[in-house]
């Protein structure tokens, strides 16, 4: 700007040397604007399904948000700025979905926008962040948002994807030669983990006996059960999501099912073991992002319980409650690294950003912005061996982050 | 593929046929003998899970849950008939159909804020754990039960409104009312008994179904799906019509997941559409009252 009054100076008085003046001055008469839009509070958009099936996940993943960011404004905000979290009902739907995050962007003014919790929500939400050049930190396993076709540079998953996920459970729970059959859900998120589960299956050398798609939100699954007794499995791998795994699960063991075959499910959830009886689901291993009992082994696991619990009266976070933690809270370092929410800066940030804030170590990958990190196997508990009513789970392995787990850039379609 | 599996698949069917007829037997009940169409159905057979397993928390036992519940909801049935439904009689059948399709909405709504967004766990009766083997292969006992149950309601149902002084009245009454009432029979009182008791069923089969499905607020969307399924291809309000749809549909589902899995629940559909074609009334139906 001082450059312009410089040339205004200096040089005779041309168009083209008033013009590049004027703007100096218009410059100069916008600094307080600048000023004062530094001290704004930074708006950060959650869409996430308040109502329908998976609104306990929903409600989990607002309350970490929200510890995320009462703890930036505690310790006086980010880069001097207040911050403040925008909820939205995005109803499970991706038409509401995008409905609600583009009234975030234009009406509300947000500078990021974090969540969803279903894959096809999730990329409905990406489509009209990434059409605005708008940060996004995505917060449900998802492959596709991995893909060069749905990728957005202005877009990091925090979330574990379908590929991570399943070849660590597969890695704790398939041997060479098991027999594996397969219930899949029938829609993106089954799809996905079955595709997960079979890739790892050929590296372990397990065999695939049976593969059923059963209609997603089934009510009965006792007619798909015949064919998985039969099938001589010694493993069952149920791939669903929310109350069709608890259902399926409770059916498949009801059957007698678990005396003949172990099962494994990609993602073992805290809320839906909880819908349960812990006899249902007692020995049944599963993958997951965060299980609290991490906090025996783990500072940050630690750190994180206990803020929870001091804002929460003592209650623990679940799973995919973490991630509205870990998606908030890593971009909220992320803009203090940027100095403020200038997009490619936060970008540059984010894509040189090491964290450890409940976890492990994470770090986002350069060429899908994918979150490397921990992935924990767990079993269900017997109920005899749980110490108290959050005691659910044993955790059979907890991976370290590594690319290995990943499908590398160029199978993604990134040139290197 | 060998025929044990396929007698196993067979019986899973007929076993599937037994659990829809108990879902759809209030709807049918219901319709058949006041026209109403209680699109509140799959609210109330929620609802009734839920007194279940109120009760079961309060006494410890799944039995008292089985016997209470449906009475509790049952009386609750008697006092929506008595101060919501009754005034409507007389007007346009819509009138009903639209309220209780918003009584549906707050039932889930007061269960949410009651009870919370949350599955709540529910037993299996530890008498009725367990396999049994059928000689072609192993099959839950506690649906075996369920079985057993479902057909001693239909007995019983059939000797009430066949055998009984009160079914010639409640059937006479649902032919032609205007004549009943003209013979000095209290029609609304008859009416009342008879949402109740179709309300009572369809709460067990709410208190039922808990074991094997969980409980949840959303657990009656489906079954409102499927009770109108099997109530509109047996024929609207007839009995022989449900039990026989729901045999037939539960083998076609049950057959259909062992060549077609992920076509497993649109089979109930396409079979419905099928029927109406051939048969617009369903197998057993007369041209709907009032419709």
């Amino acid at each position: 700007m001082t450059n312009g009054i410089e040339t205004l100076a200096s040089r005779p008085i041309g168009r083209r040397a008033a013009l590049i003046g004027l703007a100096g001055v218009a410059g100069t008469l916008s600094m307080p604007w600048i000023a004062r839009a530094q001290a704004e509070t930074i708006r950060i958009g959650f869409p996430t399904p308040l109502t329908g099936p998976f609104a306990a996940e929903a409600n989990d993943q607002v309350r970490s948000a929200q510890l995320a960011v009462k703890l930036a404004n505690d310790k006086g905000g980010i880069a001097g700025r207040k911050v403040e979290l925008l909820v939205r009902d995005d109803k499970l739907n991706a038409g509401e979905a995008a409905t609600r995050t583009l009234e975030l962007i234009e009406k509300d003014k947000v500078h990021a926008v974090v969540g969803a919790l279903s894959s096809a929500v999730q990329l409905a939400v990406n489509e009209v962040t990434r059409a605005r050049s708008m940060l996004y930190i995505s917060i449900s396993q998802s492959d596709t948002i991995n893909e060069i076709k749905d990728f957005s540079p202005y877009t990091f998953h925090e979330a574990l994807n379908p590929t991570m996920t399943t070849a660590v459970v597969a890695r704790h729970s398939f041997k060479k030669g098991s027999k594996v059959a397969y219930l899949v859900a029938d829609y993106a998120y089954g799809h996905e983990m079955l595709r997960g589960f079979k890739r790892a299956a050929k590296e372990i050398g397990a065999q695939t006996v049976s593969e059923i798609l059963h209609p997603f939100g089934a009510a009965d699954y006792s007619t798909f059960i015949p064919t998985i007794l039969s099938s001589g499995a010694d493993i069952l791998c149920i791939c669903n999501f929310g109350r069709d795994q608890a259902n399926s699960i409770k059916q498949a063991v009801d059957f007698g099912v678990k005396d003949q075959m172990k099962i494994v499910v990609p993602v073992l959830l805290h809320n839906q073991r909880l819908a349960v009886d812990p006899e249902v689901f007692e020995g049944v291993t599963g993958g997951a992002n965060y299980y609290w009992g991490l906090e025996e082994t783990m500072p940050s696991a630690k750190a994180f319980n206990d803020a929870f619990r001091a804002m929460y009266k003592g209650t623990i976070p679940t799973d995919y409650g973490a991630y509205g933690y870990t998606g908030v809270a890593s971009l909220l370092i992320a803009i203090e690294k940027a100095g403020g929410t200038e997009p490619q800066k936060v970008i540059a940030a984010l894509e040189a950003l090491k964290y450890d804030i409940a976890k492990g170590e994470q770090s986002y990958r350069k060429c899908d912005h994918q979150s490397m990190q921990s992935v924990l196997v767990l079993e269900s508990k017997a109920k005899k061996a749980m110490k108290s009513d959050a005691d659910l789970f044993k955790i059979v392995a907890a991976e370290p982050a590594s690319e290995s787990v990943l499908r590398t850039c160029s199978e993604l379609g990134f040139k290197s | 593929m060998t025929v044990q599996l396929i007698a196993m698949q067979l019986f899973s069917g007929l076993a599937l046929g037994a659990v829809l007829i108990m879902v759809a037997l209030g709807l049918s009940i219901i319709f058949g003998m006041l026209g109403i169409v209680n699109f509140a159905h799959g609210a109330l057979f929620m609802v009734g899970a839920y007194a279940g397993l109120y009760v079961a928390g309060l006494t410890g036992s799944f039995w008292w849950a089985l016997l209470i519940a449906p009475v509790m909801i049952g009386l609750f049935g008697m006092l929506i008939e008595r101060f919501l439904i009754r005034p409507l009689y007389g007007r346009s059948p819509d009138d009903p159909l639209l309220l209780t399709f918003g009584l549906g909405y707050v039932l889930v709504e007061a269960v949410r804020i009651l009870f919370g967004t949350d599955g709540i766990p529910f037993s299996t009766p530890a008498a009725l754990r367990g396999v049994v083997n059928l000689g072609i292969g192993f099959f839950p006992l506690y649906r075996l039960f369920v079985i057993g149950v479902v057909v001693a309601v239909l007995l019983l149902l059939w000797i009430g409104l066949e055998k009984t002084k009160f079914g010639l009245i409640v059937r006479a009454g649902s032919a032609d009312p205007l004549i009943m009432r003209v013979l000095g029979v209290d029609i609304s009182r008859l009416w009342l008994v008879v949402f109740g008791i179709g309300v009572g069923i369809t709460a067990l089969g709410g208190v039922l179904a808990a074991p094997m499905r969980n409980v949840s607020p959303e657990m009656g969307t489906l079954v409102l799906a499927e009770a109108f399924v099997v109530t509109v291809i047996g024929g609207m309000g007839s009995l022989p019509g449900a039990v026989i749809a729901g045999l037939i549909v539960g083998v076609s589902v049950s057959m259909t997941s062992l060549f077609a899995p992920e076509m497993a629940t649109i089979v109930m559909f396409a079979l419905m559409a099928l029927i109406l074609l051939v048969r617009p009334n369903g197998l057993y139906g007369r041209a709907a009252p009032g419709l």
